[in-house]
């Protein structure tokens, strides 16, 4: 596949490797914010590649893992009314609210579907003229316009049977909030490539200036991943806080203007509450007051969005960089991918969970099989 | 956080901006995309593809340029 | 969950009380495998090897018989390449043919809901009346219950099939020895992109076929040709890397595999990158692997290169080491594979 295999080229990344390697004098701490990116380190080893002292930390960079529990029973909730039909992307299917998950709601008898894009909701919407399509819209700036395209379709379109459950988040916030909570000791930052490629990256300049830290926004691939962290640690061994961009080939500075145009008309910055983490100004989108009448919780006024029983749930702490899966006592014995204590174990994205698909075989097993052959089948 | 897979922009339908749709094409499949956030995009073109909608057009000069950044490393850079 | 109060403190969330089942069950992975270890074979296993493998092996009056049955739930009932007909003949046909079996003799159960169109019946009769004469096998006896409106699904089929075996030594992943080559039959990941998406009406143009097929041929060529088979399995929901972790862990061996080994069709792997699903996870019904001697890997290769060009030598059975893991190597490095929970889901994220 082109502009995809070309940046999974073994060899080359063995190289970047080693460039990594013969620059780092000193360990240093960089978080990726990306849920994907995450996927993509874990999947293809890249945290195995890199020398001892760089440490990665996986942040909240998963819309599944920080969308909050409330959303997810209030969509339970509109799932359950008298002919609404619930529709949702794959990825939220399965994470449990306070409450259960969409699919267990799908077990007990609500229609619930999955939707690979918010257009295909709103095609049922149109086919089904007399059921109430209800879509769960979440996910970043990367999603939030493919979300906007459907309330402007619907509203020209004049679909009167069609409404969204938002909680759409925003990621330099996000930073921000991460950054002034000084315990976890982020050094430098690989920002979300997809995110930047709607948004641009102009928004991290006065970020990476007032705490002095380098931001390389970065791609999804293995070589995009290494030569985002090779970006960073020269930029760390050299003392210097910038933001660079080593995913050029999709994002420019000032990002994708149309979209936010049409992002800027549709909705309207709000405070947002992150799952585990607590709430963060300026963080979400809501549906701005010309769309209200698209809002879910406004068309069935009955249903609120509960409020998250507050604790000390460590997701939160992961996903704030302050602790990594592995220190969690529970990681992969008490809390394990079909027994999820939390989100981040939940979702294919989550920290959590990526490290118990992806984790090292186990010692013992590895070590005899390494001593008994070579590398290669 | 975002999957968003390239594929290249085989044709074109539609005049209205919002509904504009491409067939897209992925190692051998072939998708529906929305191209109203790339009006420039033209057939041939790559696009990044996100929930059904292409959200950039792939800029193909920049893109070898990241591949070449390997080949200017000098030997005594690597370890 | 008073075993650890660390918990109680930590975690919100409710620890799902595991008292009913779930669509997880039936998805092939590690929910799968624990109602096989917990209920089933507590009740109905008299040894070890009892309900471990496809099918089940023994000997009656001097005949050495194989024994083996399976459902279908598929959702559509027609897709692109089969329909739950087809289905429901080669898959019993080739749990049969991974035991080294020559297939004879199957049944069929039929679960109709009320409601179902009899054209369809007949179009899966038809497809299951193909099935059975392209593998060589009749259908001799079978059953038929309708139930009522909103229990049923449509249709659900199972199959039963009883074979003689073909070899005179086992064809089991005991079997296994270190060292052993391990070739696979294919390409993968066919069915279970063309089933989702069908069931998901996912808009894609290039129409995915399933590889739904009987193996009863590549494998009669494997056995004929004199070379000691030691283990054959079918790749079914789970995929590729369910069937390798079942062996290794059925055995106590470290298997290694090169991903880069591992033949994707091209739309598979667009459809694969589109949906956010590892292609080595996504499930087939017309593929296998045969784990060989190392120097009968090429011997075997060829031999199923003339049914299917993409066959291809993948990796091998390393130690003997228990637990048993699948390593997989990877650009940068060797990651251990895991049963999944469930199905996987398309995901954007």
């Amino acid at each position: 596949m082109k502009y995809v295999d070309e940046f999974r080229d073994p060899a080359s990344a063995r190289r970047y490797a080693e460039a990594i390697a013969g620059i780092t004098t000193r360990p240093w701490t960089i978080m990726e914010i990306c849920g994907g990116q995450t996927h993509s380190i874990v999947r293809h080893g890249i945290d195995r590649m890199l020398p001892k002292g760089v440490n990665l930390l996986h942040g909240p960079g998963c819309p599944v893992c920080v969308t909050p529990a409330g959303i997810i029973d209030a969509a339970i909730a509109l799932a359950g009314r008298p002919g609404v039909i619930l529709c949702s992307f794959g990825d939220m299917l399965r994470v449990p609210g306070q409450g259960g998950s969409l699919l267990a709601a799908r077990a007990r008898g609500a229609d619930v579907r999955m939707v690979y894009s918010p257009l295909d909701a709103l095609a049922i919407a149109r086919g089904q003229p007399d059921r109430e399509i209800i879509f769960l819209a979440i996910g970043f700036e990367t999603t939030a316009p493919t979300t906007a395209m459907a309330v402007l379709q619907a509203e020209c379109d004049g679909i009167p049977n069609f409404s969204l459950l938002v909680s759409h988040v925003l990621v330099p916030p996000a930073i921000e909030a991460l950054l002034a909570d000084h315990a976890n000791g982020i050094q430098g930052f690989l920002a979300a490539g997809h995110v930047c490629t709607v948004m641009g990256y102009w928004q991290y300049e006065p970020i990476a200036r007032r705490y002095h830290i380098p931001i390389v926004v970065t791609g999804f691939e293995p070589l995009d991943l290494l030569q985002g962290l090779y970006l960073c640690i020269r930029q760390l061994e050299a003392g210097r806080a910038e933001v660079e961009n080593q995913y050029s080939r999709s994002v420019r500075r000032d990002g994708n203007c149309t979209a936010q145009k049409i992002l800027g008309q549709v909705f309207a910055i709000q405070p947002q509450h992150w799952r585990g983490i607590g709430e963060i100004a300026d963080s979400g989108l809501g549906l701005a007051p010309e769309y209200a009448r698209f809002d879910a919780l406004r068309r069935f006024a009955e249903i609120a969005v509960p409020p998250e029983r507050s604790s000390e749930c460590i997701s939160g702490e992961i996903l704030r960089g302050l602790r990594k899966p592995g220190d969690c006592p529970a990681f992969g014995t008490h809390c394990t991918p079909e027994h999820p204590l939390g989100a981040t174990m939940v979702s294919s994205e989550g920290a959590c969970a990526a490290y118990y698909r992806y984790r090292r075989p186990r010692a013992a097993s590895m070590a005899i099989a390494m001593a008994a052959g070579d590398n290669s089948p | 956080m975002c999957l968003a897979v390239p594929g290249q922009l085989l044709s074109i339908e539609g005049d209205d901006p919002l509904a504009r749709l491409g067939r897209v094409g992925f190692a051998g499949i072939v998708k529906r995309a929305n191209l109203a956030y790339v009006p420039e995009a033209k057939c041939g073109d790559y696009v990044l593809v996100h929930a059904g909608f292409a959200i950039t057009v792939i800029d193909e000069a920049e893109a070898r340029k990241t591949l070449a950044y390997l080949a200017e490393f000098e030997p005594e850079d690597l370890a | 969950m008073s075993e650890n109060s660390l918990f109680a403190l930590n975690c919100p969330l409710p620890v799902t009380a595991g008292d009913t089942i779930e669509l997880a069950h039936g998805g092939g992975g590690l929910l799968t495998r624990r109602l096989i270890d917990e209920i089933f074979r507590p009740a109905f296993a008299e040894s070890p090897d009892d309900l471990t493998h496809d099918g089940a092996v023994f000997e009656i009056a001097g005949a050495r018989l194989a024994f083996t049955t399976d459902s279908y739930v598929v959702r559509p009932l027609f897709f692109p390449g089969g329909d739950i007909g087809s289905l429901a003949v080669n898959g019993t046909v080739n749990d049969l043919a991974m035991c080294g079996a020559e297939p004879l003799y199957l049944s069929v159960g039929l679960v109709l809901e009320e409601g179902f169109s009899i054209d369809d019946l007949r179009r899966v009769v038809e497809a299951m009346r193909g099935a059975a004469r392209s593998a060589g096998v009749r259908l001799v006896t079978g059953d038929t219950k309708v139930v009522e409106r909103g229990r049923g699904d449509g249709l659900y089929v199972n199959t039963s099939g009883v074979g003689l075996l073909a070899t005179p030594w086992p064809i089991s992943p005991r079997q296994v020895q270190p060292g052993d080559a391990i070739v696979l039959s294919g390409d993968i990941g066919r069915h279970g992109i063309a089933v989702m998406a069908a069931r998901e009406a996912l808009g894609f143009e290039t129409v995915v076929t399933s590889d739904c097929a009987p193996l009863v041929s590549p494998v009669r060529a494997l056995i004929d040709s004199g070379f000691e088979l030691h283990c054959l399995r079918d790749l079914t929901r789970g995929g590729l890397a369910t069937a390798l972790i079942e062996i290794a862990e059925t055995r106590g061996a470290t298997i290694r595999i090169d991903e880069s080994a591992v033949p994707v069709s091209d739309p598979v792997r667009g459809a694969c990158e589109i949906l956010g699903v590892d292609p080595l996870y996504v499930a087939n019904e017309g593929r296998f692997i045969a784990l060989v001697p190392a120097d009968a890997a090429e011997q075997c290769l060829a031999i199923l290169q003339r049914f299917n060009e993409g066959a291809a030598i993948i990796g091998r059975a390393d130690v003997l080491a228990s637990p048993g893991i699948v390593c997989l190597d990877t650009i940068g490095g060797t990651r251990a594979l895991d049963l999944l929970i469930g199905e996987q889901l398309p995901r954007i994220c």
